[in-house]
Parts: structure tokens; sequence; C-alpha cells
């Protein structure tokens, strides 16, 4: 936004503070997620900048926390690091356990919450779709709704139905209850990516792929899939955040070995804060950030792919 | 579509001999289902994931049969308890005092909980109309097969309370499974002696107050964010793109870090020994004896939240800004209009259906929100969420948790309605 060449003295005045305030509120957005990053490195217990992180001493920074993340929970944390003690911390620190719940987790609510709200978008993009506005309205409710008011519903059904005793042949389907809940979270975000790709899809591409001879499974998976795909992962991937971040939904109706990362911290939190956490933190935002550059590539691809040049 | 049906009925057919109209009807007919058919899975799993279970947490908050079953855990077998009790409730009207025959039936009910080990459940939803009950009826349960008639004579020798009118009451209430007591006291209201709805006592309303704080509290952080959105949107939407795609990271990646991070962030940051605090005490703004206490507050509470949904203001905001024409606030000023002016009488028109989606959005997300008010809210700074928890988790009073978070739901719902209403679930859009 540039300034008008006729703008007054008082204008340019206000113009100027303006963009202060413009800078101080970006500042406020973002210096809250990145103070964790320098923190994570203290190498005193402490919250804050100690005085040898001011005067970049190096004897104030160390790595010891993120170490803790490997060793805490671990049987034999203190002999030499060979094999078997990166098996020990593969196998029993708590937080590598925390981390592979959490992917297991994410991983199947994702697939399942992408393949239905996929297919289900496709349904709600047809011009021809009856009662289209109360169908979305129900669909899109899991992220309207006050997650504790899922989790309280979702406790008492779970346990009524007894699904922690759920099995398929004898084999007993672990985090059946959490993945299904979170499933129900995730779908409103692929549902809302994926109709936004389609929005502005062109159907007669799919009549003229069915007027050159393709059935209708040709026509999917080589006309309609490869437009809609960058919609379908950026929807898998808020999918994916929402369920690695969900603590509440876990603590009501996760078992007790059920321990994903949020939880973890969630506990880490209440009961006594440990700059572990911020190492888990700086951790997090570095995935979010990632997760952030590849949906954002995503969408200009996706936007490229339809023709839809950037207003 | 309506148009040109109507205008086909003059006779046309298609090759196979069927009138154009029928053809085009069965056609439509048929790609509606097929539409259908590819939402029904997603739908039925929604209905049967989420719809269901709350569905079913509300009818449990009208239904508590702690006072009417007992459930035994071990063997699964549901067994009728107080019914002497509850025949004689049927019997004789509210307002007719307990005579002899109803302290015989409550006493013989009492041998029958001590037998089956549930003195401690049935008192206990007795307790939730009237404190202090659960210990009443277990000591009596111990002692009730010792006791010999007249009943009731025996019965007040135990505890002179069995004689409150406001615990007949309450068992009266309880002896049927339906019961309106919970909704009653989700808005501290509970009935008197005679059946009549009063307040509670001034020391535990509670409900009410907190219902209030949770829409101030939502109602000052939607102000806050739209204070706060209102210029960061309009210099993203009047700024070249290649810059303000990359200053809308600043507002992405607080909306794609997880929520934990950034309420941990802020316990860092506001923290009594917290790096704010440090930071003025170091520059000598601060005595150190004075530091501000930011967190375990309500002050801490409306500083994260509206961190938080900060950017659910910014989005909506910036994607209504962006296509306004630049031009008309240039003509308003090329009319003598002041910038002042230009920007209430032309700019600001123009954006309200993004302020009105953004605040909407931000209220329906604050009202509910639990996890921040729960880790840096302290006492004072707890929404309602908190308190429906609070029963889920401690108090286990589930019917308490479920006439709660059904009045939440309520609101959020009315909420959710007038947004699809003004602005369309379709135009949530998620940056």
């Amino acid at each position: 936004m540039a300034l008008q060449s006729y703008a007054s003295p008082l204008e340019k005045l206000w113009h100027y503070t303006y963009l202060v305030l413009c800078g101080l509120i970006f500042l406020f957005l973002i210096a809250p997620i990145l103070i964790v990053i320098p923190l994570s490195f203290n190498s005193q217990p402490y919250f804050t900048f100690t005085k040898e992180m001011l005067a970049l001493d190096p004897t104030g920074y160390s790595t010891r926390w993120y170490d803790l993340l490997l060793t805490f929970g671990m049987n034999a944390p203190d002999v030499p690091r060979d094999s078997s003690w990166w098996s020990d911390a593969w196998n029993n620190a708590n937080w590598i356990k925390a981390m592979k719940n959490s992917v297991i987790i994410g991983v199947f609510s994702t697939i399942l919450a992408t393949v239905l709200g996929t297919v289900a978008a496709l349904g709600l993009s047809k011009p021809d779709m009856p009662y289209r506005r109360p169908i979305m309205a129900i669909l899109i409710s899991p992220m309207i709704v006050p997650i504790i008011i899922t989790a309280t519903g979702l406790f008492f059904f779970y346990s009524d139905i007894g699904i922690s005793k759920w099995s398929i042949f004898g084999w007993e389907i672990p985090y059946l209850g959490v993945i299904l809940a979170h499933a129900t979270l995730g779908i409103p975000f692929v549902i809302i990516t994926v109709t936004a790709t389609l929005v502005g899809f062109d159907h007669s591409l799919t009549r003229a792929a069915a007027n050159l001879g393709a059935n209708p499974r040709t026509t999917f998976f080589k006309i309609i899939m490869p437009l809609i795909l960058p919609g379908v992962i950026s929807g898998a991937l808020f999918a994916f955040v929402t369920s690695f971040d969900e603590v509440v939904v876990v603590l009501f109706i996760g078992g007790l070995d059920e321990q994903t990362i949020p939880r973890q911290m969630w506990n880490g939190i209440r009961e006594q804060i440990s700059p572990a956490i911020l190492s888990v933190a700086t951790i997090l935002v570095i995935i979010s950030t990632l997760l952030l550059a590849t949906v954002e590539l995503l969408r200009r691809r996706s936007e490229k792919l339809r023709g839809i040049t950037p207003h | 579509m309506a148009d040109s049906t109507t205008n086909t009925d003059i006779g046309l057919t298609t090759a196979d001999g069927k009138p154009l109209k029928q053809a085009l009807a069965y056609a439509q007919a048929r790609s509606r289902r097929r539409a259908f058919f590819l939402v029904l899975p997603l739908l039925l799993f929604v209905l049967v994931t989420f719809i269901l279970p709350i569905g079913q947490m509300l009818q449990r908050s009208v239904f508590n049969d702690g006072f009417t079953t007992h459930h035994d855990l071990g063997t699964r077998v549901d067994t009728p308890i107080m019914v002497n009790l509850a025949t004689w409730f049927d019997e004789n009207e509210l307002g007719v005092e307990p005579d002899e025959a109803a302290y015989a039936a409550l006493v013989t009910d009492l041998i029958e909980l001590k037998r089956l080990r549930a003195p401690g459940s049935a008192g206990t939803r007795i307790n939730y109309g009237l404190a202090g009950s659960r210990s009443l009826f277990t000591k009596a349960a111990r002692k009730a097969e010792k006791l010999e008639a007249p009943f009731k004579e025996a019965l007040l020798d135990v505890s002179a309370k069995w004689e409150n009118p406001k615990l007949w009451q309450v068992m009266r209430s309880a002896s049927s499974s339906y019961t309106g007591a919970f909704y009653l006291a989700a808005v501290d209201r509970t009935q008197d002696a005679a059946g009549d709805i009063e307040q509670v006592e001034e020391n535990r309303r509670v409900y009410v107050k907190l219902f209030v704080r949770t829409l101030l509290v939502s109602l000052l952080i939607t102000f806050l964010t739209f204070l706060l959105a209102y210029p960061i949107a309009h210099l993203l939407a009047t700024l070249p793109l290649r810059y303000s795609n990359l200053l809308m990271i600043f507002v992405l990646l607080p909306f794609w870090t997880s929520l934990l991070v950034r309420t941990t962030s802020w316990m860092i940051l506001l923290q009594s020994q917290g790096v704010l605090n440090d930071a003025m005490v170091g520059t000598g703004i601060l005595d150190d004896a004075d530091r501000i206490q930011m967190m375990y507050n309500k002050t801490g509470t409306i500083i994260a939240m509206t961190h938080i949904l900060l950017p659910f203001m910014v989005l909506p905001l910036y994607s209504v800004m962006r296509p306004i024409n630049p031009s008309y606030v240039r003509a308003a000023r090329s009319l003598g209009a002041t910038s002042w002016t230009a920007f209430r009488r032309i700019y600001f028109p123009q954006t309200v259906p993004g302020i009105g989606a953004g605040a909407l959005l931000v209220f329906i997300l604050a009202v509910g929100y639990y996890i921040t008010p729960a880790l840096v809210g302290g006492a004072d700074g707890t929404l309602i969420s908190n308190l429906i928890a609070f029963h889920m988790t401690k108090s286990l009073n589930w019917s308490m948790a479920a006439a709660l978070a059904s009045l939440l739901l309520a609101g959020i719902l009315i909420l959710y309605w007038l947004y699809d209403r003004l602005v369309g679930i379709d135009n949530l859009k998620l940056g």
C-alpha cells in the first residue's frame, strides 16, 4: 500500500503510525511461537532467558532437554550410546512411545477422513445434490461443536458399546475409539479443502472423458483425481494435524497406555512444566512450518492446474 | 432447468419413444441419487460416530436412574431399587406429610440397598439435589436392619435430617428416572419442599455466573481479535501479492502450530518469573517486588485466546478485503472526501460481511474453548467448558455435565445456524 503523493503531513504521520501498529500486531502473532525455540536450548531449568543466554555465552545453551526426550523412561539411560542404547530409547522412552502412538492414530484417522471426505465432497459438489445445505451443516459440525461436548458424548457412547473390547478374529484393535473420533474431527477440513478445489471445476471435462469412451473409474482416476489431488492432500494434512494436536478426546476415551504427544504435553504442563516441553514444542513448530510450506505449494499448484490466476 | 422442462411438453420423444420430459426427469433423478450415494457413507459415519453419541449425551441430561436402578458392575445385572418408596410416592401426592407407611417403605428399601451394597450410589443421586445426603443414606443403610417399628421415630433417631421436607421432595423427584432437575440446577434453580422453583442459596449460584462470564470473555475476545485483525488484514489486502503472501506466513504459522505449543508459549511469556515480567524488571519499568500477575487469571485466558483465535478473524476479513476495488476510495477522495470519511463511508461498509463472518466464527469457537482456559485460566479465568470437564472427571455428576453441555450446545447451534444463514458454510476458508 503506497502512500499517495497528495497525502497531507497528517496523513503521512498516520500512515507510518499505521505501519508500526501492523508491525506490532505481526510481532504479537509470531513472537510467542518463536520464543520457545531459543528457550528450549536453555542449560538451566528456567523458562526465561538467563544472563548467560543474553550474553550469548555458549555455557548458557545446551541440548540437555532434547536429550531428556530420548532418555526419559529408558531402562538404562546412562550406558554408552551403542546400538542397544538406541533400541532401548526406541522401545522405552516415553516421548518416543507417545510419538509412535500419535503417528499411528494420526495416519489411520487421516486415511479414513480423507477417503470418506473426498468421496463425499465429490457428491456435494454435484449440482444435483439433494439436501445439500443441511447435509453440509451436519458434516462440518464436528469443527463447530466444542471439543468438550464431543469428548463427553463419545465417552458415554464408547463405554456403552464397549469399543475397547472390540476385536477382529480375536485381535483387539488398538486405539479404535480414538481413531474413529479423530477421523470425525478431521472430516470437516477435508470437506472444506476438497470442495474449495472443486469450485469452478469444469464438469464438461468428465463428460468429455465419458464421450471419448472412458468408464467412470477411468474418468475418476485420470481426470478428476489429478485435478483435485492438491486439495485432497491439503485436506489430509489438515486432518493429520488435527489428530496430531488433539488432546481432550484422548484424555476422555483413550486407555492409559494410549499416550500421545499432546497428552504427554498436557500432563507435563499441568503437573510440572519442564523445559523438555519446550524442546517438544520447538520440534512441533518446525513440523508445522514444513506442513504450512507444503500446503502453500499445493495451493499454488492447484490454482495453476485449474487455470486460476491469483488476483 | 425448470424452464426447459416445461417447454418440452409438446410431444417430443427420445429415440426409444419415451416422452422427453419423462426421460429428463429420470436422468435427473438418477444423477441426484448418484450424488447422494457418494455422500451417504460419510453421512452415516458422522451420524454414528458424532451425532448419535451427542444425542445420547443429551438424553443423559434428563435421565438419571441412580435412585431407581442398581447396576452391578461385576455381574452386569440391573436391579430396581427404592421400589417401595416409589410406590408410596405414587399413592401420595406432593405435599402429603410422610407418614409411618412412608418411613416403613424407606427402611425396607434401605435394607435392600445394604444387601446390594448400593447405598452410596443411591445417596449420591439424592446428594445432587440436597448436599450432605450421601452420608445420610450410607449411615441409615448400615443400621437399617436393626431398626424396629415405629420406623419414623427409629429413623429420626439415626438422624433428625430424615424429617427434612426438602429431602423428601428430592427423593420424590429422583424416584422417577426422568427429571428436569439438572437443567434447573444448571441455571442455579432448584425445587423447594413444595415443588416450586426457587433460586439456590447465594453461595451456591455458580452456573449462571459462569455462563455470563463465558459470554463476556468471548465477546471481549471477539472484539479484541477484530481490533487487531482489521489493520493487518487491510495491509495484507492492499499490498502487492508477493509481499502479502510473505506476510501471510505470520498469520498462517500460528494457525498451523499446535494449540498446546501456543498455550505453553503464553505460559512462558506471562508467568510472574516469565519473559515479559523479566524484561520489564530488567529494563527498569517494573520493580522486582511488583511483578504483574498475568497468568492463572482472566487476563491470561483473554491474552492467550485472543492470540490463538486471531487468524480466524484475519482470514475472512482478508478474503473480503482483497477484491475491494481501490478506485472506489480514490473516487471518494477525488470528490472531496477526507481520508477518514472515505474510509468510513466507502471502505468500511464493504468489509462488514467479513467482520460478521470473522466475529461469528471467533465467538463460536471462543464460547466452547477448553484447553487454554484450563491451562492458563486459574480460578477466575475458567469458562463453562471447564466446568463440564470438572463434572465429567472430578465430581462425576454426569447428568449435570450433560445438562450444562446441552445448554452450551443449544447456544452454539443457534450461532452456527446464524453463521450458515449469513455467511454460508461453503464460504468457510482455511488459509
